[in-house]
């Protein structure tokens, strides 16, 4: 059941990715998202505001100082859920 | 491996344009002859990207006031104002921001930059929520990380985005301040303040307006977008800067605020740095009476904010929502950007090269701002220049004008 949280929220990160970037976007939990999806952080931000919105979540800009890889930025969200 | 090599991302895109002609970061004026004119290797060049909107920086009144501090007070205070203490200039400034705006409280910083960094790191702090707009500059996105407090950001000028998100929050603990500015300083856009004004009314929290390009330029009184959009009563803070419209270097808080003085001890932009040099406060004191005594300057700046800004558009080039003192011409690519940037300081107009990420959507932007000072026939000539270039660059395909 976890197991499919995080791959429904894993997804979610691609296709907000994909509108921000205006391209395809693949990716795994383990993708580094300034690395390997070249996104600087301005992109980043936008991609969370995309994301905010898509799980009608606050995901606040001070949170993502841990956040290097689509899994930790999933987690995040996860985590968030659960708060809300 | 040296300790700069993180930022060698940047090596390329800086050789590429610098590779093109002069470096935008290193642009040297060997003279600057008045508001609107320098000289640079040699030539007279018209200065159209200088955020002087009043043209103050060679104002004879200004220029005596800062004179006379420097003589009778010497070069600069060489310490904090909690160290080295207030010299009477600094008070008189804060009292006459403070007349100016119709609140009890100012205080003046060092730089307008600071203003933004100890102002808003001093207003909220960790479990409160800084609620921006996205196209904030940097100066609010670095006191946001200095806060400590959870920020949000919210679409771009959008007052239904900025409701949403407040609503999201619910009623979850901390204060809430919501940052905006009078006007973005890339393309010279203007918040719907009466509307996010009326979301701050419905949904509750502070409201901080950054009227750093628009102190000066909008309202009767010159006080801003606050005062032009009829909303001051709403608006808790406003950060200003003097490097604009008032000539100079710094920056101030104004507010009604109770407890107000506490930001003098808490905010640390403000404690742990020298404060302005009398000279500096003395131009800016004299500077903020020309601003309210003379409205010609407004009339003047918003003429000459009309004519390069309609001038531009009927040549075809591509350019912001409205005429505003800041005009930002949109090139197709950063190349050519790059290639008319260097063209137009060539043929005598220096303005701002503007590329992602300090521009909105990765535009690559030839970012312009007029002055009061500018006469009508500085204007026609940067039309007549950018019509030359736009041609040759071929980006006129839509002109409204016959061409030559």
């Amino acid at each position: 059941m976890v197991e499919l949280a995080t791959d429904l929220t894993v997804r979610e990160i691609a296709r907000a990715a994909e509108t921000v970037l205006g391209r395809n976007v693949q990716v795994t939990p383990e993708t580094d998202i300034a690395r390997d999806l070249a996104v600087d952080s301005l992109a980043l931000m936008n991609i969370v505001m995309e994301l905010e919105d898509r799980f009608d979540l606050s995901i606040p800009l001070d949170r993502l100082a841990t956040v290097q890889t689509v899994g930790d930025l999933s987690e995040l969200i996860n985590k968030l859920r659960m708060k809300a | 491996m040296g300790l700069l090599d993180k930022h060698l991302g940047y090596r390329a895109p800086l050789d590429g344009i610098r590779a093109v002609g002069a470096d935008p970061s290193a642009v040297r004026f060997d003279a600057v002859l008045s508001p609107t004119e320098g000289m640079l290797d040699g030539r007279k060049v018209i200065l159209l990207g200088t955020n002087n909107y009043l043209g103050l920086t060679f104002d004879p009144e200004c220029i005596e006031a800062s004179a006379a501090a420097v003589r009778e007070w010497g070069t600069g205070t060489t310490g904090s104002r909690f160290a080295n203490g207030t010299f009477s200039g600094h008070t008189a400034l804060e009292n006459a921001l403070a007349r100016f705006y119709g609140r009890k409280h100012a205080m003046v910083f060092t730089t307008g930059y600071q203003a933004n960094l100890g102002g808003i790191s001093a207003l909220v702090g960790r479990g409160d929520h800084l609620i921006l707009d996205a196209d904030s500059h940097a100066s609010i996105y670095d006191a946001a990380k200095l806060s400590g407090a959870e920020v949000i950001r919210f679409r771009h000028n959008d007052p239904d985005d900025l409701a949403k998100r407040l609503r999201r929050l619910g009623d979850a603990p901390g204060g809430r301040l919501i940052v905006v500015e009078g006007i973005y300083s890339m393309i010279g856009d203007v918040a719907p303040l009466k509307e996010f004004a009326a979301v701050k009314r419905e949904m509750g929290g502070y409201l901080l307006v950054d009227e750093a390009h628009s102190m000066g330029v909008l309202g009767e009184k010159g006080r801003g977008l606050a005062e032009a959009a009829g909303v001051e009563a709403d608006v808790d803070f406003i950060v200003g800067t003097f490097s604009k419209s008032l000539g100079a270097v710094g920056g101030f808080l104004v507010s009604d605020e109770d407890n107000f003085d506490l930001l003098r001890i808490v905010s640390r932009p403000y404690m742990f740095t020298a404060s302005l040099p009398p000279a500096v406060i003395a131009s800016t004191l004299k500077a903020l009476q020309r601003l309210e005594d003379d409205r010609d300057l407004r009339v003047r700046l918003s003429a000459n904010a009309d004519r390069l800004y309609e001038g531009l558009r009927a040549l075809g080039f591509v350019v912001g929502p409205h005429a505003s003192p800041i005009t930002a011409v949109v090139m197709p690519d950063q190349a050519t950007a790059v290639m008319m940037w260097n063209a137009l300081l060539q043929n005598g107009v220096y303005l701002n090269l503007a590329v992602p990420p300090a521009t909105p959507d990765n535009q690559a932007l030839l970012r312009s701002s007029v002055s009061a000072a500018h006469t009508p026939a500085q204007i026609d000539e940067v039309l007549a220049v950018f019509e030359r270039l736009g041609q040759e660059f071929g980006l006129l395909k839509h002109s409204l004008r016959a061409s030559a």
